[in-house]
């Protein structure tokens, strides 16, 4: 594929992935790995959650898995391209959506569509941490990482990197 | 007329609130947000640097809840029009996203100078399976820390079936689940009362 060709690729399928992430990234995992691996074969599933995993480890806006993504795929045009796709289209949404509804009077329907939107958000949350679950995890010790790291986040408070941290020792020192 | 959002009163955001205070702030949510941006933003939009009550703030990520895209990265646009018009939108999201992105630039130049290093692979898998479980981890906190009813319930897990184990197409599932769920809600507040 063309160059050129390849960065349209990159920025319409992060923009409209951008456009249906209800709620936040996680919800766009399953199809951003459904396109990316599966059906455009940019790459393969240890590279695609390896940098799940990288985007994780740093601060910041989740969505810069994308940026990732991009930057595997194409460089640093890719990582410009992605990244602009996957936030601009949302931003100048809300820039749009911000200011309509302040000129409105009071509408209840903004509490609904929360309520409504939230439970559906979070099965797709949950769907992209089962897809990323079967993409990552290849043996039983995998498998125990992620229940460990589930349950941490799930029973604690503590910051998320801890998790990261020890799976990444604890891998080490069972020696892979 | 009863306003929507309290941000539309006379003072949604502290006078003060420029382009320099807008990237100052920004910045620092950016940097510190490890673990995803939402507590840092509270913190520093609220209480750090003052430039919203908790209920204006509450209003406008609950805007940016029900928009596509990142709930912070949304509420940081509208903060910033809010704050200087367009220009204070960029300015908002320039800044919230310069320090996450530096930082993940510097990790992929080490992840392609290291990649092929066998010790180095090790780790990222270990950290994968470990990404994967904190995702599965929050979803479930989140079910639990809303308490969902029957209804909620049945949609959540059509959610999860159809994207997930099924592996269906987003787009469809997004189009069809959400405008019923929330025709359910709406139906649910009509009868109840």
């Amino acid at each position: 594929m063309k160059d050129e060709h390849l960065l349209w690729r990159i920025a319409a399928t992060f923009a409209s992935l951008s456009l249906v992430s209800v709620g936040g990234l996680p919800a766009v995992l399953p199809e951003m790995h459904r396109q990316i691996v599966n059906v455009l074969g940019w790459m393969d599933d240890t590279t695609f959650t390896s940098l799940f995993a990288i985007a994780q480890a740093a601060p910041g806006p989740n969505m810069l898995v994308s940026s990732l993504i991009g930057w595997k795929v194409s460089g640093f045009a890719g990582l410009g391209i992605a990244t602009a796709a996957v936030i601009l289209p949302p931003a100048v949404l809300a820039l749009v959506i911000g200011r309509i509804l302040k000129d409105l009077g009071n509408a209840p329907w903004i509490g609904l569509a929360k309520e409504g939107l939230t439970p559906v958000a979070i099965g797709f949350f949950l769907a992209g941490g089962f897809v990323m679950s079967r993409a990552a995890n290849h043996n039983w010790t995998a498998e125990a990482i992620t229940a460990a790291s589930a349950l941490f986040v799930f029973l604690t408070d503590q910051n998320p990197f801890w998790a990261l941290a020890g799976a990444a020792a604890l891998r080490l020192a069972l020696g892979g | 007329m009863a306003r929507l959002i309290e941000v539309s009163s006379k003072h949604p955001i502290a006078p003060h609130v420029g382009l320099r205070e807008l990237a100052r702030g920004f910045l620092k949510i950016g940097l510190f947000g490890f673990g995803g941006v939402g507590p840092m933003s509270r913190y520093v939009i609220v209480e750090d640097r003052k430039w919203m009550s908790e209920k204006e703030y509450a209003t406008v990520l609950g805007i940016g809840q029900i928009l596509p895209g990142g709930n912070v990265l949304n509420a940081a646009v509208i903060i910033g029009d809010l704050a200087r018009g367009p220009a204070g939108a960029l300015t908002a999201l320039a800044a919230l996203l310069a320090m996450p992105l530096a930082i993940v630039i510097a990790l992929a130049l080490v992840y392609a100078r290291f990649d092929t290093v066998p010790q180095v692979a090790t780790a990222i898998g270990g950290c994968a399976s470990a990404a994967a479980g904190l995702v599965i981890g929050t979803s479930c906190k989140m079910a639990w820390r809303i308490r969902p009813g029957a209804v909620p319930v049945v949609f959540g897990l059509l959610a999860f079936l159809t994207v997930g184990p099924l592996r269906l197409s987003l787009i469809p599932c997004v189009l069809i689940l959400i405008p019923l769920s929330i025709a359910g809600v709406w139906l649910r507040h009509r009868y109840e009362r």
